[in-house]
């Protein structure tokens, strides 16, 4: 065995609700693997995968010169409540703001509504007469000695962390500072959390509940961070180690340390990276990322190769993934839409005789009915199976034998008798509510960000994404779809592909009436810098670039757009033109005669996107044969047709593969349905397209009538 | 017309559903009304060719559930099934008509699909502003609450009506915002439309009559279902409200029978001199509510689904309010008619509806002004500031009463730094109010404390739109009342609950929000949830002793956790937060 040494490997590491994925890129060529996530000791998971993927590419873990990670471990924890012992620091008269929320029910009809609890209980909440006014200025100063007192209680309290959260402390961060300096004489190792530096934005409920989550989870995560980082150099991989973060950049692991809140979603922000780094590839302007699990289905626009991204989203949801039933973070986050609906979602029958689909899951214990662990309810890959689109004999590279009669009986107990269907049709019902809703909140994202889909690549990956792929794109009008080689794995290889970058924000309200350009400059000039410093401390040399947005809404609207002001000329009037230009592009036409308002700014710095290799252009395309095939439900057509079979290898580039044909490998298989095609372009990656699209050689003769 | 399968149909249905939420979701990002955008004061519906409301989007506010789905017969009527063309917008404030008052507009469109008439979309918004007092509850007749727009077209073949739109602006304080609601309105029918559109194409329809067909029919069946899987019976319920200067009572019937349920508001009283009447469409709409949250929660709202309940009420009562009475605050009767509907409806289903809560949202508007030329010169400014804020909820069957949350309505508040930036307002304080909450072996859901002022240099008016001062909220089955709403200035200067009032400079507004009632006896609240309680400072050491039966060493074993930050061992406690059902 020859011991490649002086090799410089990339090693990509994502540890997800079940798996842990590893990727090891190593002189052009990727190895991957999938280990299960081990709760109590994450990084055992970590330590295993490097090993694995380190001896499929023969080398020890000192050919890796750097590790990109990503984790649900922060997610997890405040979805299961398992942080440190944390106290929140607040302004007099606002003990209860993570309490009482919006004051408002997300889900009207239900009179048992259990509304989430907040991550602190009212005892473990503390305030200090102080207080900031709108205006920045301080209405009641803050008393040394008062904190002095207060520090007294929470050393005796025996607090770990503690977070600190004061109102209009993004407009005046001294306050905050004060009280962080004093806890920390007082009571010296505490962990303190700042809300003016972890999530300096307006809107209290917001800010404080961001700076709680992020002390919550600090103790637990930085202990984490530190001994992963310390195994690692003990085995071998003594390299700089960096995180992924939910703004689908990467930073040090001092910054995840310091600021952990930033690492929630950091897995489906590597697959939006993943599906951005592809959308580069093909020279694709508009892309949708389409990851379904076992799950969960996300859902992102990727514009220009660029993820779309928000300041804002809602993590832990408790209800049904309701909006409104979980706890708001305001950090940089890739805007996605996240549902309940993935492989082992599970269908039943509503009072009104409709089928209903997720987001209650399976999961991988009982699992779905026809992996025969007793799981009694149908499920979507239930459904699949029995519309052929799985192969029993076949399920995750044959390590795995599905039971069919567990399937049917699950589905005609439940769905098909209720309704007076036969077991395909309650099969196909399930299938074709799932999509429809995946479709639905597709189109609902797609409206939000004033996007018409029909113009779309979809990129799909996930281990049940490609089942799916092909009936969602007919609803959506989508006519292409790409699905990338390790589909299985793409979080972690999106780590890879992902800059260093750092997003530096601030609330500072101005109207266009009084717009002050000195004040302008001056203030992104400190983000930028701010957001430069940040990407500087983590590579030293590469060039680093900025993008500047100001969040801007007419006077009096509560919704705000962010507008690219990079390199804008501080002036009232162009800031204004491009308000509106955005503005008539979300909503069909701008409004005369109003003042417009910026209330947040924003930097992000970042280093540049590795460009990857153009593919190239698809020549002539051969029909290839296959040697087996099954009958396959075609969810257009309405039954069942005969689909050819080949392996993902099979497909060579240039090569084309009618539908209806299934393309089978390891960790998913990609349904092609009739009127498409599909073929290997030469990066691997399949695509799918509709057959008159491309003026392909006529159809094969496959389809039989049911 | 092919025949459609069952799959399709029911596909088509979760379509419609999607095409009225993303209806509703253009409008609140394009509407300027605070109410809109914050409180999700607006709704948004689909119809067939005849009129009848196919799918509705679920938002914030239940008022307009049943004046959502009468209001298209009234455009049909009143516009002429024969003067309907493609490019037309009609609309309406009509409160009798429209959602209850002048301040919601209604905005219509026909839908063409290739020519033809399929059907129309619908949306309301509660606008900024429409003139005349501005809002409140001080008008004498709807004369003076401002502009009537009767049924009339907005646009009419692809033209927009200048003249109207003149009238408009001139007739309001803030015409930019308002034309700009009327638009965002248009707009959002606009998107239903095209949406539509698409699925129709997609599905190769014509039309939307046979889908319109399932979606009543199955709505109607599963409706009926749950009507006759109740016992019949017939029971009474009232309740009593501030009223404006005088009470109100409010008295409802309600009949449970095979294939229907009936409410009747017979002995209601008359109507108000002020604007806290409501017409009878939106005392339908809050009464349809209640019932639907306790017997068909998780059907849809549509023209089928609403038809087995039936709510009527006689002329000139304040819940059956005829022009020209001023109805501009109908939300504080019309949000108090859930829980006088449940009076009657636990007599017939016990176990099943929650105990009084605060009722109406317990809103305010400021309206700020510089003390003295002195301080205008010195910057100080004007500003009119709205804010919504909630009371607590009734204790359930099996659940604590949720804190500071509204219900019926489904508004959410502002952020206090936001409001701040809206004008020279100093929220001082906004937090629970510990105490207030009925006891019970659920106990109800805390109320709050809010202390307003302003910046130096203003002064200020507040009109007050508060109920619960007089009648707090009543406990069910033994729980304890709720604390009622409280208001006075910080120097102990009494202040009304309803209407218009000065504050000095330097003076701040002490508002105690109410709490929600409790649901059976205090005496049968697990002993370790009223420890919870005790170390959260839901309630005060008082109350736990002398209201639940805490003993002094239980007190203190309290007071000792909580100087380790430690609640007291759960054991079988349970509370509104961490309890299943």
């Amino acid at each position: 065995m020859s011991i490649i040494s002086s090799a410089r490997g990339y090693l990509g590491a994502d540890i997800g609700g079940t798996f842990t994925d590893v990727v090891l890129e190593i002189e052009g060529q990727s190895f991957s693997t999938k280990v299960l996530t081990t709760y109590e000791a994450p990084e055992h998971a970590v330590l295993e995968g490097m090993h694995r993927v380190c001896a499929k590419a023969r080398v020890t873990p000192h050919a890796i010169c750097r590790i990109i990670h990503g984790t649900t471990l922060a997610t997890n924890a405040l979805i299961e409540r398992r942080g440190a012992k944390t106290a929140l620091i607040t302004t007099e008269g606002f003990r209860d703001t993570i309490e009482m929320r919006t004051e408002s029910r997300f889900e009207q009809y239900d009179l048992n509504l259990v509304l989430p609890e907040p991550l602190l209980p009212r005892n473990r909440r503390y305030t200090l007469r102080e207080r900031i006014g709108a205006n920045g200025k301080t209405l009641i100063p803050l008393a040394r000695a008062d904190v002095e007192n207060l520090a007294e209680k929470i050393a005796e309290a025996g607090y770990e962390s503690v977070a600190v959260g004061l109102i209009h402390s993004y407009l005046d961060p001294e306050h905050e500072r004060m009280v962080r300096d004093v806890l920390l004489e007082r009571i010296p190792g505490l962990s303190v959390s700042i809300s003016s530096e972890v999530s300096p934005q307006m809107r209290e409920y917001e800010r404080f509940n961001t700076v709680v989550a992020n002390a919550y989870v600090k103790p637990m995560m930085k202990r984490y961070l530190l001994k992963l980082a310390q195994k690692l150099a003990g085995e071998g991989a003594d390299c700089p180690i960096f995180l992924m973060h939910s703004g689908g950049g990467i930073i040090s692991l001092e910054g995840a340390a310091e600021f952990p809140v930033r690492l929630i979603e950091s897995g489906p922000a590597g697959g939006a990276i993943y599906a951005a780094h592809f959308a580069a590839r093909f020279g694709l302007e508009r892309v949708l990322s389409f990851d379904m699990g076992g799950t969960t289905a996300k859902i992102c626009l990727i514009k220009k190769q660029t993820p779309k991204t928000s300041r804002v989203f809602e993590v832990a949801r408790s209800y049904r993934f309701k909006k409104g039933s979980g706890m708001p973070i305001s950090i940089p986050v890739i805007d996605m839409v996240e549902i309940g609906a993935g492989g082992g979602s599970l269908a039943h029958v509503d009072a009104m005789r409709q089928i209903r689909v997720g987001p209650e899951s399976a999961g991988s214990d009982p699992g779905p009915a026809c992996y025969g662990q007793g799981g009694e309810r149908p499920a979507v890959t239930d459904a699949d199976l029995l519309l052929g689109k799985l192969d029993p004999e076949n399920f995750a590279g044959g390590s795995m034998q599905l039971d069919m009669d567990a399937a049917r009986q699950a589905i005609m107990t439940n769905v098909g008798e209720r309704l007076g269907m036969d077991d395909e049709t309650a099969a196909f019902g399930i299938t074709e509510v799932v999509d429809e809703n995946m479709a639905n909140a597709a189109r609902v994202h797609a409206v939000e960000n004033g996007e018409d889909l029909s113009s779309y690549t979809m990129i799909a990956f996930g281990g049940a994404a490609p089942l799916h792929a092909g009936r969602l794109c007919e609803k959506l009008g989508i006519e292409r779809v790409l699905v990338p080689p390790g589909a299985g794995v793409g979080s972690a290889i999106g780590f890879l592909r992902a800059p260093f970058s750092f997003e530096a924000t601030r609330s500072v309200y101005m109207r266009l009436s009084r717009f002050d350009g000195g004040a302008v400059s001056t203030l992104l000039g400190e983000l930028e810098s701010e957001a430069r410093s940040f990407v500087r401390s983590c590579d030293a040399q590469a060039p680093i670039g900025t993008e500047a947005k100001a969040y801007m809404r007419y006077v009096g609207q509560g919704w705000e757009i962010p507008i690219d002001v990079t390199d804008a000329e501080p002036a009232a009037d162009r800031y204004r033109a491009l308000f509106e230009a955005e503005y008539a592009k979300l909503f069909s036409r701008s409004v005369q005669g109003l003042d417009v308002e910026i209330t947040v700014w924003a930097v992000n710095a970042s280093t540049r996107k590795t460009t990857p290799a153009a593919a190239i252009p698809l020549g002539s395309l051969a029909p290839i044969e296959a040697s087996t095939a099954r009958h396959v439900y075609d969810s257009t057509l309405g039954y069942k047709v005969r689909a050819a079979i080949f392996a993902r290898e099979q497909l060579k580039v240039g090569q084309l593969a009618e539908g209806p044909c299934v393309i089978i490998e390891d960790e998913t298989t990609i349904i092609v349905p009739s009127h498409s095609a599909a073929t290997c372009r030469s990066d691997g990656c399949i695509e799918i397209f509709k057959r008159d699209k491309v003026g392909a050689q006529p159809a094969l003769a496959l389809a039989v009538g049911a | 017309m092919r025949n459609l399968s069952t799959v399709s149909l029911q596909v088509m249905w979760n379509r419609l559903i999607s095409v009225v939420e993303e209806q509703a979701q253009a409008l609140i990002r394009t509407a300027f009304s605070t109410s809109v955008r914050e409180a999700g004061d607006l709704s948004a519906g689909i119809y067939n060719k005849a009129g009848l409301m196919l799918a509705q989007a679920v938002t914030g506010t239940p008022g307009h559930v049943n004046a959502m789905a009468d209001a298209v017969a009234h455009f049909i009527r009143e516009i002429g099934r024969d003067d309907i063309h493609e490019g037309d917008i009609y609309i309406t404030n009509d409160p009798w008509m429209g959602t209850g008052h002048l301040h919601d507009i209604t905005v219509v469109t026909p839908s063409f699909y290739k020519g033809a008439h399929v059907g129309f979309f619908a949306c309301t918004a509660h606008i900024v502003d429409i003139g005349g007092r501005g809002f409140g509850a001080d008008a004498n007749s709807v004369y003076e609450e401002g502009l009537y727009i009767p049924i009339m077209r907005f646009a009419d073949r692809g033209r927009v009506d200048q003249a109207f739109v003149r009238l408009v602006r001139a007739n309001v304080r803030e015409p930019d915002q308002v034309v700009g609601d009327i638009f965002a309105l248009a707009t959002c029918n606009d998107v239903g439309h095209r949406r539509l559109t698409s699925m129709l194409e997609e599905f190769d329809l014509d039309n939307v009559e046979v889908v319109g067909d399932f979606v009543l029919e199955n709505s109607r069946r599963a409706t009926l279902e749950r009507i006759a899987a109740l016992e019949p019976g017939t029971a009474e319920g009232s309740m009593m409200s501030d009223g404006f200067a005088t009470p109100i009572e409010i008295k409802v019937r309600l009949t449970i029978a095979k294939d229907e349920i009936s409410v009747d508001f017979d002995g209601t009283s008359p109507v108000d001199p002020k604007g806290i009447n409501s017409p009878l469409v939106y005392t339908k709409a809050y009464a349809c509510f209640a019932l639907k949250c306790a017997i068909a929660p998780d059907i849809p709202n549509n023209a089928a689904s609403l038809e087995p309940f039936k709510i009527s009420a006689p002329e000139n009562t304040i819940v059956n309010a005829l022009h020209p009475a001023p109805v501009a605050l109908r939300h504080v009767i019309g949000h108090l008619i859930p829980d006088t509907v449940y009076g009657a409806l636990d007599k017939l289903l016990p176990g099943t509806v929650p105990a009084e809560g605060a009722g109406p949202l317990c809103n305010f508007q400021v309206s700020l002004r510089p003390a003295s030329e002195a301080a205008r010169k010195a910057g100080a400014q004007r500003a009119e500031v709205l804010t919504f804020n909630c009371g607590g909820s009734g204790a359930r069957p099996h659940l604590d009463g949720m804190n500071t949350t509204a219900f019926p309505s489904g508004v959410m508040t502002m952020p206090i730094e936001a409001t701040e930036h809206t004008g020279p307002i100093i929220i001082w304080r906004k937090e629970l109010r510990p105490d207030s909450g009925g006891a019970g072996a659920r106990r109800g859901g805390l109320g709050q404390f809010m202390e307003i002022g302003a910046v130096d240099g203003h002064v200020f008016d507040i009109s007050a739109m508060f109920d619960r001062v007089k009648y707090p909220p009543r406990g069910r089955r033994g729980g304890c009342d709720g604390s009622p709403t409280k208001i006075a200035l910080d120097d102990g200067t009494k202040m009304a609950g309803k209407g218009r009032q000065f504050v000095p400079e330097g003076r701040k507004v002490m508002l105690a929000l109410p709490g929600g009632a409790g649901y059976g006896p205090a005496s049968e609240r697990p002993r370790a949830e009223v420890l919870r309680d005790l170390a959260l400072g839901y309630i005060s050491s008082d109350t736990a002793k002398e209201i639940y039966g805490l003993t002094e060493p239980d007190a203190a074993s309290v007071e000792a956790g909580l100087k380790h930050g430690e609640l007291p061992a759960s054991g079988e406690g349970r509370s509104a937060a961490s309890t299943d059902k």
